[in-house]
Parts: C-alpha cells; sequence; structure tokens
C-alpha cells in the first residue's frame, strides 16, 4: 500500500469504498479502462456511477482503495485541478456550461495550456488557438452560434457544447455523465456519433441509463449495483445475465 | 504591454465614464477655489467635502463590487479594510501633530499621554514618514485580505459562509479597536487633525487637492478593474462565479484567482479610506460595524452588480439620499434605507444599470418591430 | 405526666431560675456600668469581662457600643442605648432590655470607642454569639472567629464546641480554633493537626490561613502548610473550573435559545435571515407589552407576566415570520446573498420600528420573584433567574425535537428539505410548509425574547447583540443538525467563560470569533457535517 502499483491501464480502480454516514455509495469497487478504450456504465439509481465519477475526478475522498492514472498518479491525494491538468475531463449529468459567456468563450476557458490566473491577466490571443476553436466548433456543429450567449442554446447545443469544451481540454480520458438524457432521438444518434469520433484520439467512460444509446455505442459494458461491479462485457452478455435481470426488472 | 493592457480592457462607455469621474474630480475642486463666494458657479466648501466623501465611498462600492459583482464572493466586511486604510492615514495625520497637541508631547499623541503610555508602541513607529504610511495604507487591508482569502478559499469557504466570516472578521476589529489598550485611541478613535505633508487640513485649497486625489483614485480603479475584468483573466473570473467547480474540473486553481481579486479590491478599499480620512477629520471604530459594510454592499446592488459603472451610481444615488434624509427626516432614513435593500433585491436584481439596459434594449426591439 | 407532678416539677424550677436570673442582672448592671468608667485601657478590660460573662445582653449592649449608641442618662447616670434622628431619641435601658422614654441629645452622655476597642468589641462579639440559640448567628460567628483568628477567643471557642449539638456548626467552630491554634505557639504536633482540619474546610478562606502558616518558622508545620495549601488551592481551582462551565453553561443556553431559531430556517430551510436577532427583539417587547397590560389590567397575576409572555410572543414573533416568509423570502429562494441583503434591510425596518413605537431607550422588564436570588451547590453560585433560563432552553430544544419528529409538520418539513419536487409531487403544499416552517423559526426566537427580557437590556438593538453569534453556533455545530446547535452553543459558551478570565470579555469574543473563523476553514461544514451527494 506504499507507492501506488503501476498499471499498463489508463485506469485503475481498486476496491475503493466511499461511506456517507454509514452507507455505502462505494463498495469494494474494483474497474479497469484500457488505453484508447471506451467503456459504457451502467446501473439503477443509487448504484455509484456518480460517486464513482466524483473520486475519480477529486471530489469525492475514498475512504479506502486505490485510483491509479495512467500508470502513476495515486487520484486519491490530488485535487480536481491537478487531476484536470494531468488530463481527465467530466462532463456532468447536468449540462453545466458557463451560462453568462459565449459559445466561443466557453471553449476559449477549456481550450487546454493557460490556467494560472497571472498567465491569464496579459494573454493574447494566438493564432494557434484561433485554429483549434475553430476546428472544434466543427466538430460539435456550433460555428454558426459561436458568438451567442451559452445561455440561449437548447438542451442539445449545451450538451455538445461541453463536449465540445471536453475537447478542448483534449484530455487522455473523458468521463461523460447520461450526456443523452432530456435528448431527442435524433439529438441521441449525433450523439453517438460525436462520441465514437472522439473515442478515435480518447478514451472514453460514459454513464447512461439509455439502453438504445449503450446499444448505438457498441462497446465493453461495466454494471454496477450497490456500489460494486455486477457484471461485465458486451451488452449482450450482461443483459443475459440473471444477476443483472434481477437487479433491473426487480425482485 | 502594461498600457495595451489598461486600455485593451476599457469599452468605450466605460473611457467616456472614466473622463466624466475626471471632469467633475477637477472642476468641482476648481470651481470652489477659483470662483468668488457671490459667483453663480462657485461651488461651496461643503459640496466640495461631500463631493469627496462620495468620490472615496464610490471607491468603495467599486471594490466590493469587483469580488461580489465579478467574482461571486459577497464580503461584508469591507468597510474592515476601508477602516484599516484609514487608520494607517489617521496615525500619519497624528504623527503630523506633534507639539501642536493639548499635552504638547512632541511623540505621543493626546490620547497616548492620556491613557499614561510611556512611549510610542512598536507599530507606531514609522507614521510619521508620509511614504511609509502610504504603504501601510495598501499593505495592511492586503495583507489581511490575503491572509483571510488564503484560508477561506483554500478551504472552499463559499457563499454566506464566507460572507458571514467576512462579517464576523470587521466585528472582531471593531471589538478590538473600540479597546483603548489596542493603542488606537479606544472609541474616540484619531482625531483632531492639523496638516497633511504640510498643508492643513482645514484649508480649501488642501480640500480641493484631496477632492482631485479621490477622483483621480476612482479613476485609476476604474481603468484597473476595466483591464481586469476585460482581460483573459475576468473571463475566468467570471466563470468562476457562475459555475466555480466547473472551473476546477476544467483545472482552474479557482483560488488563485478569488485571492487576487479580493487583495486587489483590499487595496482599492485602503486607499479609498486613507483619502477619506483626512476629508471627514476622523476615524473611529465604528466604521468596523458591520452596518457599513452592507451599505457598501447595497450601494452596489443599486446601482447594478457586474458592472462597473454601477457601483458609482450607486454610491452617489444613496449617499445624496442619506444626507439628504438625515437633514430633513432623520426618522425616515433607516425605513428608507431597509426599504431599499428590499426593494432592489426583490425587483431590481440587476440595479439601475440593469433597468438602464433592458429599457434600451427594449425600445431596440421595438424600433426593430416597427421597420 | 399527671398535671399535679407536672407542676411540682415546673415551680421550683422557676423559682431557681427567677433567682438565678436576678442575681445575674445585678452582676450585669456592674458590668455595663464599668463600661461607662474610667479610662480607654479599663474599657477595654470592661468589654472583654462583659462579654466573658455570657450573658444575652452582652450583645446589644456591645454592638450599641460599636456603634456609637450607648450613652449614660446625665439625670440617674443609667446606661441607655439611644437610638432615633431628630432632637428626641429614644431610649432602651441597657441592661434590662426595656424601653426607657425618650431624651434629647443633651442629656445624654455618650460613651466613647476609638478603633482599637472597636477590634476589641468585634473579637468580643465574635466569641459572645457562638452562645446564641440561633444556630444562624453561631454559624455566622464562627466564620467571624476564623477570618479574625483572635487568640482570645481560642477559650471561648473551646467552651462553644464542647457545648455545640449541631454537626455543622460545631465543625465550622472546630476549623475556626485550628485556624486561630495555626497562629499561636502551640506546639507543632498540634498545628500539624490544625492544618489538616483547616485543610479539610478547603475554601478560600482557609486558603489565606494556611498560607500565613507557610510561613512558619518550623520546617515541619511549614513543610505541612504548603502542601495542605496547595491542595487546597488545586480544589479551589476545580471549583473555579466547575463555577466557569455552569456560567459557560449559562451563556450557552442563551446562545442556544437564539441559534435554534436559526438553525431551522437556515439549517433546514438554508434561508439567511439577518432579520432573526429582530425576531428575537419583538419577542422582548412583547414579554414588555404583556407585563404592563397585566400590571394594569391584572395585578395579581404580575408574577406569572413571564409565563403569560411565552405564547404571545412566539404567536407574535411566528405571525411576522410568515409575513416576511410570504412577502419577501418566498421571491428569494437560490439566491442566498439577495436573502442575506433583504432581510438585512427588514431587520433596519424592524428595529426602526420599534425605536418609532417603544422609543430608542432601554425598557424595564422586572423579573418575577421566583426567578431572583441564587443558592449554593458546593462553591458554585446558581442564580434562579440563569437556571430557568438554562431549563427554558432544554425544554424548547426538547419540545422542537417532538415537532420536528412526532408531528405531521414535522415530517412535511423533513420532506420538503429532502426532495421539494417529490414533496410536492405527493400532495404536500410546499409553500405552506415553507412558510410555517419559518414561522416556527421566528416563533422560537420570539421566546428566546422572552427570556433574554430578563437578563438583558430590552433596547432595538437587542437583536443585534445575538445574530453574528447565532450563526456561528449554527455554522459551528453543523448546519442542519440540532444537536450539533446544542452542542456547539454549549461549546462555545464554555469556551468564551474560560478565556474571559484570562483575556477580558472583549478579547476573549474576539478570540472566540478567530477560532471559528479558522474552525470554518478546517471543517466549512460544521461539527457534524452532513456527507454526501446532497450537500451540494
Amino acid at each position: 500500500m506504499n507507492a501506488p502499483r503501476s498499471t499498463s491501464a489508463l485506469l485503475y480502480l481498486s476496491g475503493v469504498t466511499v461511506s456517507f454516514d454509514g452507507f455505502k455509495a462505494l463498495n469494494n469497487l474494483s474497474l479497469l479502462v484500457e488505453p484508447g478504450e471506451m467503456r459504457a456504465i451502467i446501473g439503477p439509481n443509487g448504484a455509484g456511477k456518480t460517486t464513482m465519477m466524483d473520486v475519480i475526478t477529486g471530489k469525492t475522498r475514498p475512504d479506502s482503495g486505490e485510483v491509479v492514472f495512467d500508470g502513476t498518479a495515486d487520484l486519491t491525494k490530488l485535487d480536481e485541478a491537478d487531476i484536470a491538468t494531468l488530463g481527465i475531463g467530466r462532463k456532468f449529468q447536468k449540462p453545466t456550461v458557463f451560462e453568462n459567456h459565449t459559445v466561443r468563450d466557453n471553449l476559449l476557458l477549456a481550450l487546454a495550456g493557460l490556467r494560472r490566473w497571472y498567465r491569464l491577466l496579459l494573454a493574447q490571443p494566438t493564432k494557434a488557438e484561433h485554429d483549434r476553436l475553430e476546428h472544434i466548433l466543427d466538430i460539435v456543429r456550433l460555428g454558426p452560434q459561436q458568438h451567442m450567449l451559452a445561455a440561449r442554446l437548447s438542451h442539445g447545443q449545451k450538451q455538445w457544447l461541453e463536449i465540445g469544451m471536453l475537447l478542448a481540454q483534449n484530455p487522455k480520458l473523458l468521463l461523460v455523465d447520461e450526456p443523452v438524457a432530456g435528448m431527442t432521438d435524433v439529438e441521441t444518434e449525433t450523439t453517438a456519433q460525436v462520441l465514437r469520433e472522439v473515442n478515435k484520439s480518447h478514451s472514453v467512460v460514459v454513464v447512461e441509463h439509455d439502453m438504445s444509446f449503450v446499444r448505438a455505442l457498441d462497446v465493453k459494458v461495466t454494471v454496477l449495483h450497490e456500489g460494486s461491479m455486477l457484471a461485465e462485457g458486451s451488452l449482450d452478455q450482461v443483459s443475459a445475465d440473471p444477476r443483472v435481470i434481477e437487479v433491473y426488472l426487480g425482485r | 504591454m502594461m498600457t495595451r493592457f489598461l486600455w485593451t480592457g476599457m469599452g468605450r462607455n466605460l473611457r467616456l465614464f472614466v473622463l466624466l469621474v475626471l471632469t467633475v474630480g477637477i472642476a468641482v475642486p476648481l470651481l470652489n477655489v477659483l470662483m468668488p463666494q457671490g459667483s453663480p458657479l462657485y461651488v461651496p466648501s461643503y459640496v466640495l467635502q461631500l463631493m469627496g466623501k462620495y468620490l472615496c465611498y464610490a471607491s468603495l462600492a467599486l471594490a466590493v463590487d469587483l469580488v461580489w459583482g465579478f467574482c461571486g464572493i459577497l464580503s461584508l466586511g469591507h468597510a474592515a479594510f476601508f477602516g484599516l486604510g484609514g487608520y494607517c492615514m489617521g496615525m500619519y495625520l497624528m504623527r503630523q501633530i506633534g507639539t501642536r497637541g493639548v499635552y504638547g508631547n512632541p511623540v505621543l499623541p493626546d490620547f497616548m499621554v492620556f491613557l499614561n503610555y510611556k512611549e510610542l508602541p512598536w507599530f507606531w513607529y514609522g507614521f510619521d514618514q508620509f511614504w511609509f504610511a502610504a504603504a501601510m495604507v495598501v499593505l495592511v487591508p492586503s495583507l489581511l485580505a490575503l491572509a483571510l482569502g488564503w484560508f477561506a478559499f483554500r478551504s472552499r469557504v463559499t457563499g454566506v459562509y464566507l460572507s458571514i466570516i467576512t462579517q464576523a472578521m470587521t466585528f472582531a476589529l471593531l471589538l478590538a479597536f473600540f479597546r483603548n489598550d489596542m493603542g488606537f485611541g479606544g472609541n474616540n478613535g484619531l482625531t483632531d487633525f492639523k496638516d497633511i505633508l504640510g498643508y492643513s487640513v482645514q484649508a480649501d485649497a488642501t480640500r480641493a487637492v484631496l477632492c482631485f486625489a479621490s477622483a483621480l483614485a476612482l479613476a485609476l480603479f476604474l481603468v484597473i478593474s476595466g483591464a481586469v475584468v476585460g482581460s483573459r483573466f475576468g473571463k475566468a473570473l467570471t466563470a468562476v462565479r457562475d459555475a466555480e467547480s466547473r472551473m476546477r474540473f476544467l483545472g482552474y486553481r479557482v483560488e488563485g484567482f478569488k485571492l487576487f481579486v479580493f487583495v486587489l479590491s483590499a487595496a482599492m478599499a485602503g486607499i479609498a479610506g486613507a483619502l477619506y480620512v483626512p476629508q471627514v477629520g476622523i476615524i473611529n471604530p465604528s466604521e468596523f460595524a458591520p452596518g457599513n459594510s452592507i451599505e457598501a454592499v447595497l450601494w452596489v446592488a443599486v446601482g447594478g452588480r457586474g458592472t462597473l459603472v454601477g457601483p458609482v451610481i450607486g454610491a452617489f444615488l444613496v449617499n445624496f439620499a442619506k444626507t439628504w434624509l438625515t437633514g430633513a427626516l432623520p426618522e425616515v432614513w433607516l425605513f428608507a434605507l431597509g426599504a431599499l435593500f428590499i426593494v432592489v433585491t426583490l425587483l431590481l436584481p440587476k440595479g439601475i444599470v440593469g433597468l438602464w439596459a433592458q429599457i434600451k434594449s427594449r425600445n431596440l426591439a421595438r424600433k426593430a418591430v416597427s421597420a | 405526666m399527671s398535671h399535679k407532678r407536672f407542676l411540682a416539677w415546673l415551680l421550683p424550677a422557676l423559682v431557681t431560675l427567677a433567682v438565678a436570673g436576678t442575681a445575674m442582672a445585678a452582676d450585669l448592671a456592674t458590668l455595663v456600668g464599668n463600661l461607662a468608667a474610667g479610662g480607654y485601657s479599663e474599657r477595654d478590660a470592661a468589654i472583654t469581662a462583659l462579654a466573658a460573662s455570657g450573658e444575652a445582653r452582652a450583645a446589644p449592649v456591645l454592638e450599641a457600643l460599636s456603634a456609637g449608641e450607648l450613652y449614660v442618662r446625665t439625670a440617674d447616670k443609667v446606661v441607655v442605648i439611644a437610638r432615633g434622628s431628630g432632637k428626641q431619641l429614644s431610649l432602651v435601658d441597657a441592661v434590662t432590655g426595656k424601653e426607657a422614654g425618650s431624651a434629647s441629645e443633651d442629656a445624654l452622655d455618650r460613651i466613647k470607642v476609638n478603633n482599637r476597642l472597636r477590634g476589641t468589641i468585634d473579637a468580643a462579639m465574635g466569641a459572645l454569639t457562638l452562645m446564641n440559640p440561633d444556630p444562624k448567628v453561631r454559624r455566622a460567628a464562627a466564620q467571624s472567629l476564623f477570618t479574625r483568628r483572635d487568640a482570645s477567643s481560642l477559650e471561648p471557642l473551646d467552651k462553644a464546641i464542647a457545648g455545640e449539638k449541631d454537626a455543622a456548626i460545631k465543625r465550622a467552630m472546630t476549623e475556626a480554633r485550628a485556624a486561630i491554634v495555626l497562629g499561636t505557639d502551640a506546639p507543632a504536633a498540634r498545628k500539624i493537626e490544625a492544618i489538616d482540619t483547616v485543610r479539610a474546610r478547603g475554601d478560600r478562606d482557609a486558603l489565606g490561613v494556611l498560607l500565613a502558616a507557610a510561613a512558619s518558622a518550623n520546617a515541619e508545620v511549614k513543610a505541612a502548610a504548603a502542601t495542605a495549601a496547595e491542595s487546597v488551592r488545586q480544589r479551589l481551582d476545580a471549583w473555579q473550573a466547575a463555577q466557569n462551565v455552569w456560567y459557560g453553561i449559562s451563556l450557552g443556553s442563551v446562545l442556544l435559545l437564539a441559534a435554534i431559531g436559526l438553525a431551522i430556517t437556515f439549517g433546514t430551510m438554508g434561508v439567511i435571515n439577518m432579520a432573526h436577532g429582530e425576531m428575537v427583539m419583538l419577542g422582548a417587547y412583547t414579554t414588555f407589552v404583556v407585563q404592563q397590560t397585566l400590571r394594569s389590567v391584572a395585578p395579581q397575576l404580575n408574577e406569572l407576566s413571564v409565563i403569560v409572555a411565552l405564547p404571545i410572543a412566539f404567536l407574535v414573533s411566528g405571525a411576522v415570520g410568515v409575513v416576511i416568509e410570504r412577502t419577501i423570502i418566498r421571491f428569494l429562494y437560490g439566491r442566498a446573498l439577495d436573502t442575506l441583503l433583504a432581510t438585512w434591510g427588514l431587520s433596519l425596518v424592524l428595529q426602526q420600528a420599534v425605536r418609532t413605537i417603544f422609543g430608542p431607550t432601554n425598557r424595564e422588564v422586572s423579573s418575577p420573584s421566583w426567578m431572583s436570588g441564587s443558592f449554593l451547590v458546593g462553591q458554585i453560585e446558581v442564580t434562579y433567574g440563569r437556571l430557568w433560563i438554562v431549563v427554558f432552553a432544554l425544554l424548547v430544544f426538547a419540545a422542537l425535537l417532538l415537532v420536528l419528529r412526532r408531528t405531521p409538520l414535522g415530517l412535511y418539513m423533513r420532506a420538503v428539505t429532502q426532495n421539494r419536487p417529490m414533496a410536492s409531487a405527493m400532495g404536500i403544499r410546499t409553500p405552506r410548509v415553507d412558510a410555517l416552517t419559518f414561522g416556527l423559526g421566528s416563533g422560537i426566537a420570539g421566546l428566546a425574547g422572552v427570556a433574554l427580557s430578563q437578563i438583558d437590556n430590552v433596547s432595538p438593538n437587542l437583536g443585534q447583540g445575538y445574530i453574528i453569534d447565532s450563526f456561528m453556533v449554527v455554522v459551528f455545530g453543523g448546519v442542519g443538525n440540532l444537536f450539533g446547535t446544542l452542542l456547539g452553543a454549549t461549546a462555545l459558551g464554555i469556551v468564551n467563560k474560560f478565556l474571559e478570565p484570562y483575556a477580558g470579555a472583549v478579547l476573549g469574543k474576539i478570540l472566540v470569533l478567530v477560532f471559528i473563523i479558522l474552525f470554518i476553514q478546517r471543517r466549512p461544514r460544521g461539527l457534524f457535517a452532513q456527507k454526501g451527494r446532497s450537500v451540494e
């Protein structure tokens, strides 16, 4: 338990336990995500999906267990900003964009690079930044809205803006929490496309309820239940697992 | 680079407003000093004095707005920074009295002689020098803000918790400065000043210069704030205000941003306080009363938080109303002040400037429809 | 026992008594007469002799002498006690204690005393009153001898101890005797024995005696006295600490009363009510009005006015709270900082309104007799007023817990704070619950006001002094946790009182503020933080 074990996995969780006032939100959870992988995480309400995200991004400290990123970094010792700088980006369940900023400014703030306050005071826009912003605006299909205040975007557009912000961060690993909640079927379809596109250059962990969306992603699935892993495999495999059926369909 | 930094941050409206502040700051003192008393253009001395006071209040309001309007930190203790700056200046002015005090002690101020001090407390050393006092005016509030902010922001004390802590801070200072053995004159504070940099504080010419200096300080603060807010730092700052944890997940060290504006704002408040004290001729612990800080917040709310012009307008309007009402109908003032708090938060959350912008955009829309 | 036999027994007894009485009276007359004769040194001897006689009349005579009220009537040389003002003084025969008419001062000769004689009288009185039939007087005498430690009292003291029946008084006398022995040149063994007796007494006076004895020349006595003094000092410190704990609990109960309503509005609703202090103030003014009304309408109920005021204050503050919630606060949910500003404005309005109606000066609220006075527990002084407030605070706390846990309102309140949309979907009228919750918190503040009217100045600024403290208590204890509030209030009260002797009241308060500021830095969510996702 001294130095974090070094591993070839991009994200390594082992024996992670978190309890809130006696209630175990995570119970001895272990999880491996390989570099370049896209992983879908499903589970009923209260299975610990969001808490797992909180632990990975440093918002919640685990009571016990190891969380290692990129082979060496012990995430339990770092705070949110450190972890983000290491290359983990997070998209929240509820879209949280900066509503009083324009779409372009939202992406500019997310853009990898300047983070320290004293550097930002005198920072001037550069050509490289400009090009990168244009590129991302293209990917998330928000070019025409770039000077609009983010508050005035539609729900789906806000989700895409958030994905765009994740791209701008250029993280090694993207954590995406319920990206299609409240989206229309068409938007859901587009989102799956966008994520597959993103996965070409980044590892992704998606938490989602929407089974048709998970099916559309067509990736390895992990089922969480009561804070621990219940099953893992392709969507067809886990849907055939009797324990998963019991959890989902009730006792 | 620096001039470019300062210039690019300013929009056209802000440039005009800074010009307006400077014009008033030059015209009022000049009209007081140069015009003969009977002339219709003559500005009476009491107006000059009021103008100087209001300008200092406006600087304080701007300082409050910088942290509240742009960074979401509602400080209920900014009068503490204002008061500390004022005390630093007051200490300089006390040392200038010299042998002209009632007891004629060349070193010890009157209240120390009265309280049987044998020698000057160590923290009074150096305040006979103007440059030292001027440095302290900036340093003391800044360091307090740095210490408080460093602790508070690092441990993520936010929202009302932070507000209450800042209020507790100014309350603690209030209690402390009331004590005679603190060495700051107890509840009488510091007063009976004679001169500043060799000029009598009572003279009209000195007052004119002080009024101008207050206007200059306000203009400078507007320019600096404009530059800070308009930079990429400013974008990050308002983003911190709107969604702090999102900024953390983007990899920003939010504490640094908050700490910088908090300290900058405290320094501005300190300078405003230092300019205020020679113009009103007294500084005492009541400046630290929690109510004062909250009143400053009201000025900002009335004028329009999150704008640079708003706090200045708010400070002038509310204080003008206060001067007028406390003279004409003193019992009504507190009712009016209390009602103002309620009305502004309920009906005018964006203040006068916000209302103005709303009316303007509505007119524009109407024009667009009719065209 | 038959009547006859009883009478047969009684008669001779009476006769004996009467004879003895006359003999004594004659003796007493001489003794008193001696007081008037001769110079100061003779008088000194006469005082001692009179005191040693053990006469019941000796005490009043000596008292009068000491007060300069003992005279000789010029006409017949009878010693009289003369009292009164003006020309004519009313006289009492010093020997018989019977009234003896009146006389002008010209017709009297005062028996003069000087300070040395007064000292002698005091010492003599101490010894004299040791025999008094009234146990209170005897106890006081023992106590006074303990502090005076007059060697001449040793003999009467021994006599008194032998005759004393009351164990407690006997112990007091033994202690006094031991204290006196320590001042004499008695042998070391006796002194060490005496030291033990004094040590057992263990109060501040005992410490003084032991410290004096520790300066003794005899090494053995010196060492014994020093150890005894140290042990007494430790015990005193323990008592002092206990006293401070009591003061702290008392202050804590006041803080609890002020903060507990806030714990509801701030803790469960998340509403920052800066006008909370004014709700307390309204409660205090309600008490004042109730008391005034009762005084004119039903004066016989005056003793109960505080109790009558309780429900009224609850209703007044509660109603004001409901009005505030419906007219201002409900528009500001989710905007905590704006709520703070609006309620601050409200507090200004309320203060000014009260100032306009009742005037800016303090209003007198009298305490009922059952709330005044004090008693001792060991060496802790407990005043009834404070005790009642502690009891009251605990009662309010318990009642509140009951309301929250056992009533439908409590259930709805908890439901609404945990999940507003869900509660609303289940048919709970959330706006009404909000208003009632806020009213409950405000009403409790009104109750606090009734209690505070007993110990604080009832003025428009009453609430101001408590608002910051109350917030500190709630935050310190952990927002949304009532037991945290209880613990926070008690802890802050006790810490405050322990700091006061070292740092003074003001600096103590500052230190507590600084401590809490630092504490919030360490644990921003209070002593009992609620963890979990729902917190943010």
